[in-house]
């Protein structure tokens, strides 16, 4: 087999080996030198990233309309099953190449950012290596052919999020978070298991059709396949099996990406590194979820007729639980202080409204979110751990400028209300004069996540997702008209919480001796020299202060990316404006051809775009006038806690109750039921008594056998073994230990087996 | 079989071979001894010329009277108390002799057709009826390079014979550096004398 | 012309002396030689074969020449071997190192 391994059929393989082949050498090679370490996890995604790209400008300039037809791919035969084989392979289409532009480079710049996040932690050499295993099991993902590939990139990224969620392992909250994301994101992959399993065996029965296959190809771009599904009855009375398996697998995504009700473990996994949570619940794993059922949604949406707003089982499924996430999630950012929080809610908030963009349909508008989001909110966690990186420096400092240290008491495993000191968002403000690069950045990136208008790219997304509820909601079907309402108020909610955060974040003055001496960021002489020059500082000025260089580097290492990343937060928007209003939609003109059915673009109307400009900008606005105009002073209420009473923050700040009920309604009662029943009932009463009555009979007739035995066997083995003993003490006077000896016997068994041979052959 | 001049010439190689042969297991002193063996070796590189197999017969005088015996020298002077035993056959070495000519006359009847022509078996020997050598071709040597180099042929026997020689050369090294395990249990050094 | 038989004949001699010399001398660069010996005839074998019954192919040689690699390889580390010992023992008796049994 001649493999050209440049052309595009064969790049995909390379774009994931790299990453792997990294994790391979790290964990093998450089585990004890980190500085190798750091070289070899960013040479690789960074070749990874490199040959991406060239994929992905293959993909732009040289296909037309057809590469959704003919992708560039390449398989192996990987299971002989009877009748036919089971192939293992890659692809890029459309979709694929899309995708191919955010996860490598978003990836790469969490790699730089953490050579400078993790400066000093003993175990940064193997931080990388998980990195590695991450980013090359989410290409995995991203580039498979078939669902089975796709799954064991998924179930990769599981174990990578569990490790590294725990990667403090000896904090036991961060323990016990990685275990919690692993069981919750569990419950989910089992059920798609089973949907995978259950598709490819439907495949198999198709007559005339390709056979047991789970290849997107076979089954998403082929019609007769999708109507037989439709058609077909599955074990469920009632339902097709089309929408048992939609179901089943959409299920697995709402495990992995977090939405109600499996939503519980992505606040705690916020105990890992900064970066963790940027790569997580940014660039990958959580994308991966909303990825998967933006790749299967030919099969999702079989059936439905949703361009003239008849809709199937397995889409009000998507866009009841988005919508519902949507909203739910970001009312329970709003009640955070914990400034990691606060985006891990906003990011299942933002996935919401991806799954329920799905609901209804948008498929365009789904991706283009899932990418859009995927740089912004990469953004923000990582400006939000440049953030943490300067608070827990400004604590040291404040030590050494005579501030007593407070001490604070970690709770012993994970609590609900609790918020670390460093992540606490009331004991940060004036944050602008010590970290700037940050502040701006976050700034965009908030911009971008509020949805501000007709400049960031999280307006254009959000907009057409909102634009296209709107259409639907217009002909008064009531289930559209849901999902527009609940987005809606969801982006209203987005707003107020970015600029609550923003505001309390960097706005004021410092409210804490650690806010106070935070940082330095990088650059910050730079902005202090700009800011005493100009008039509106007046009595306000700053003071120069050095930074130590290491402190510089990391600071420098982090915001680097930073930078880059609000470009894209910016710009990333710019190529799915629509149609009417830049004469040229180039997003859904590439996207489009992925689906057999190309989608529709809904016409434009202008009437959702002012709402949710008049959406954006109230929130902001509303942000703007409780902490902006009048920044919190130090042992202020929250103004939000203040109007809305002690009684319902609270309950925000516990998230609802639901992670507590469901300790205390599933995890408990399920120990408690295997205590009872297999403990005590199956095992102590059941198997244990039957096993003594055996055990009681074993043991008379044991006595019966001893008789026996020492009469008859003893008897004879014991004249067998004395004459073994004997003769092997003989015997083994031949070993001496006399290499030529040895060889002597070795000539002679020769000699002898060579006469036999003559012997027996003449 | 004709008295030609190859026929001289395989008989003297032959003396010479099987002469120094004999030489190298008999002498006492071990340094010539090795360079019987050279001698020996030299013989059979002749053989190789006879069998119009010139570049294997330059490969033996490379490696082995160049390299394979040099190493045996210096290892000799290496080992220099050693050189000249008292006695050079262990105490064996009459069964050895006795079952090296067993052997020896075991494999002769089989090659050679004395135990046929002499009528005791007719189906004993091994019956080697080529009694003149076939032609060569004229690039068996370059056919040999390129076969030693072939994906087809021996491609992967000839890499792994490097990565052999590599570990060798590394193995060798490793067991012969002075640092670290040498004394570490040295009676007279970790002071249990015992 | 020479038959076949000869030069097997020839190399068997070559492979029973050196065998003796193996089974008997008691120091162990002797052994190595023996082995040396023994090699040299298989490879006087391989050569021979290939010359008299496949010219046109040339397993014989090739084989031949894998032999080389590998006696070179066991020279080395034997040699190697027998000197590390000697720094030990201070003996390259063979039967001195009898460490090879129960």
């Amino acid at each position: 087999m001649n493999v050209n391994w440049f052309s595009a059929d064969y790049l995909p393989w390379l774009i994931l080996f790299f990453p792997l082949l990294s994790f391979v050498i790290i964990v093998l090679g450089t585990i004890r030198n980190v500085v190798a370490s750091q070289v070899v996890a960013i040479a690789g995604i960074g070749i990874s990233w490199v040959l991406s790209m060239i994929l992905f400008a293959k993909a732009v300039w040289l296909a037309d309309e057809t590469l959704g037809e003919h992708v560039y791919g390449s398989a192996i035969d990987w299971l002989h099953l009877g009748a036919n084989t089971f192939r293992m392979g890659v692809q890029v289409d459309p979709l694929t190449a899309y995708m191919l532009l955010m996860v490598p480079l978003a990836s790469l710049l969490i790699f730089i950012y953490s050579a400078g996040y993790m400066h000093g932690d003993p175990h940064e050499a193997r931080f990388f290596a998980y990195l590695s295993l991450f980013v090359g099991a989410m290409l995995t993902l991203v580039v498979a052919d078939n669902l089975l590939m796709l799954f064991i990139g998924w179930e990769v990224m599981g174990f990578c999020s569990y490790s590294l969620i725990g990667f403090w392992f000896h904090k036991k909250s961060a323990m016990e978070a990685g275990v919690k994301a692993f069981m919750t994101t569990r419950v989910a992959d089992v059920l798609m298991l089973v949907g995978i399993g259950y598709l490819f065996i439907m495949t198999g029965r198709m007559e005339d059709g390709p056979g047991f296959t789970l290849s997107f190809q076979d089954i998403l771009r082929n019609e007769e396949m999708l109507k037989f599904l439709v058609n077909a009855q599955s074990v469920i009375w009632g339902t097709s099996a089309a929408t048992l398996i939609s179901v089943l697998l959409i299920t697995g995504t709402v495990g992995k990406s977090s939405q109600f009700p499996l939503h519980v473990w992505l606040p705690d996994a916020m105990e890992g590194p900064t970066p963790v949570s940027a790569m997580i619940h940014a660039a990958t794993m959580v994308s991966a979820g909303v990825y998967m059922i933006v790749r299967m949604f030919p099969l999702l949406s079989a059936g439905a007729n949703f361009h003239h707003f008849e809709y199937n089982t397995a889409m009000y499924y998507m866009g009841i639980v988005g919508s519902v996430t949507a909203l739910g999630a970001a009312v329970l950012a709003v009640g955070q202080s914990d400034i990691k929080r606060i985006l891990a809610y906003s990011t299942i908030s933002q996935l919401g409204y991806m799954v329920a963009a799905l609901g209804i349909g948008a498929w365009v508008a789904a991706a283009f979110h899932l990418v859009n989001h995927a740089f912004f909110k990469a953004l923000l966690f990582m400006a939000s751990g440049s953030v943490i990186h300067a608070m827990e420096h400004g604590e040291h400092h404040a030590a050494e400028h005579g501030h007593p240290h407070e001490h604070h008491e970690e709770p012993d495993g994970l609590v609900m209300d609790y918020c670390a000191p460093p992540n606490d968002v009331n004991r940060m403000g004036g944050l602008l004069h010590r970290i700037p690069i940050t502040a701006i950045t976050m700034a965009i990136g908030g911009l971008s996540l509020a949805g501000f208008p007709l400049v960031t790219a999280g307006f254009w997304s959000k907009d057409e997702i909102i634009a296209e509820a709107w259409h639907g909601g217009l002909w008064n079907d009531p289930y559209p008209l849901f999902v527009l309402i609940m987005l809606l108020l969801g982006a209203l909610l987005t707003a107020f919480y970015t600029a609550r955060m923003w505001f309390l974040a960097f706005w004021g003055k410092p409210r804490t001796p650690a806010a106070q001496y935070a940082g330095p960021g990088w650059l910050r002489d730079r902005w202090v020299k700009w800011w005493n020059k100009q008039p509106f500082s007046g009595e306000d000025k700053l003071e120069q202060e050095h930074a130590d260089p290491v402190t510089n580097r990391s600071a420098m290492l982090m915001e680097i990316p930073l930078m880059v990343l609000s470009f894209f937060a910016i710009t990333g928007g710019w190529i799915g404006i629509h149609k009417d209003i830049v004469g040229k939609n180039p997003l859904h003109d590439f996207l489009a051809p992925t689906l057999l059915e190309h989608p529709e673009v809904v016409p434009f109307d202008f009437t959702p775009m002012l709402v949710s400009m008049i959406v954006a900008l109230g929130g902001l606005g509303l942000g703007w006038w409780l902490y902006g105009r009048k920044p919190l002073a130090a042992g202020q209420t929250d103004p939000t806690e203040a109007a809305l009473g002690p009684g319902i923050w609270k309950m925000l700040q516990n998230r609802l109750y639901i992670d507590i009920l469901y300790r205390n309604y599933i995890v408990r009662p399920l120990e408690r039921a295997a205590e009872k029943i297999v403990v005590e009932g199956i095992d102590r009463d059941t198997i244990d008594a039957s096993l003594e009555s055996i055990a009681e009979a074993a043991i008379w007739l044991g006595e019966a056998f001893k008789r026996f035995n020492t009469v008859v066997i003893d008897g004879f083995v014991d004249t067998t073994v004395e004459g073994i003993g004997s003769f092997a003490g003989w015997f083994r006077q031949i070993q001496t230990g006399r290499i030529q000896q040895y060889l002597l016997f070795v000539t002679l068994a020769l000699l002898a087996l060579g006469t036999l041979f003559l012997i027996q052959v003449r | 079989m004709d008295i030609t001049a190859e026929a001289i010439v395989f008989l003297l190689l032959s003396v010479l071979t099987l002469g120094s042969a004999l030489l190298v297991v008999t002498t006492r002193n071990l340094f010539h001894a090795a360079l019987y063996l050279m001698l020996a070796l030299f013989g059979v590189a002749g053989f190789f010329v006879l069998l119009a197999a010139p570049f294997l017969a330059g490969f033996q005088v490379v490696v082995y009277i160049g390299a394979i015996a040099v190493l045996i020298i210096l290892a000799v002077m290496l080992t220099p108390s050693v050189t000249r035993l008292p006695r050079i056959y262990n105490a064996q070495w009459a069964v050895n002799l006795a079952l090296a000519v067993v052997f020896f006359l075991l494999l002769f009847s089989v090659l050679t057709p004395v135990v046929d022509d002499l009528g005791i078996s007719g189906t004993w020997g091994a019956n080697f009826t080529q009694n003149s050598p076939a032609d060569v071709p004229a690039s068996s040597v370059s056919d040999l390079g390129e076969a030693l180099v072939d994906p087809q042929q021996y491609m992967l026997p000839f890499e792994l014979a490097s990565v052999l020689l590599m570990g060798a050369l590394i193995g060798a090294a490793l067991l012969v550096s002075p640092t670290a395990r040498d004394d570490e249990d040295a009676p007279h050094e970790s002071g249990q004398g015992a | 012309m020479i038959p076949l038989w000869m030069y097997l004949v020839v190399a068997a001699g070559l492979f029973v002396i050196g065998m003796f010399g193996v089974l008997s001398r008691r120091n162990a660069i002797a052994i190595l030689m023996g082995i040396e010996l023994m090699l040299n005839a298989v490879n006087v074998n391989l050569v021979a074969f290939w010359r008299y019954q496949t010219p046109t192919k040339l397993s014989g040689q090739a084989f031949a020449a894998f032999v080389f690699a590998v006696a070179a390889a066991e020279a080395a580390v034997g040699l190697a071997l027998i000197i590390g010992i000697y720094r030990r023992k201070r003996s390259v008796i063979a039967d001195d190192v009898n460490l090879l049994k129960w």
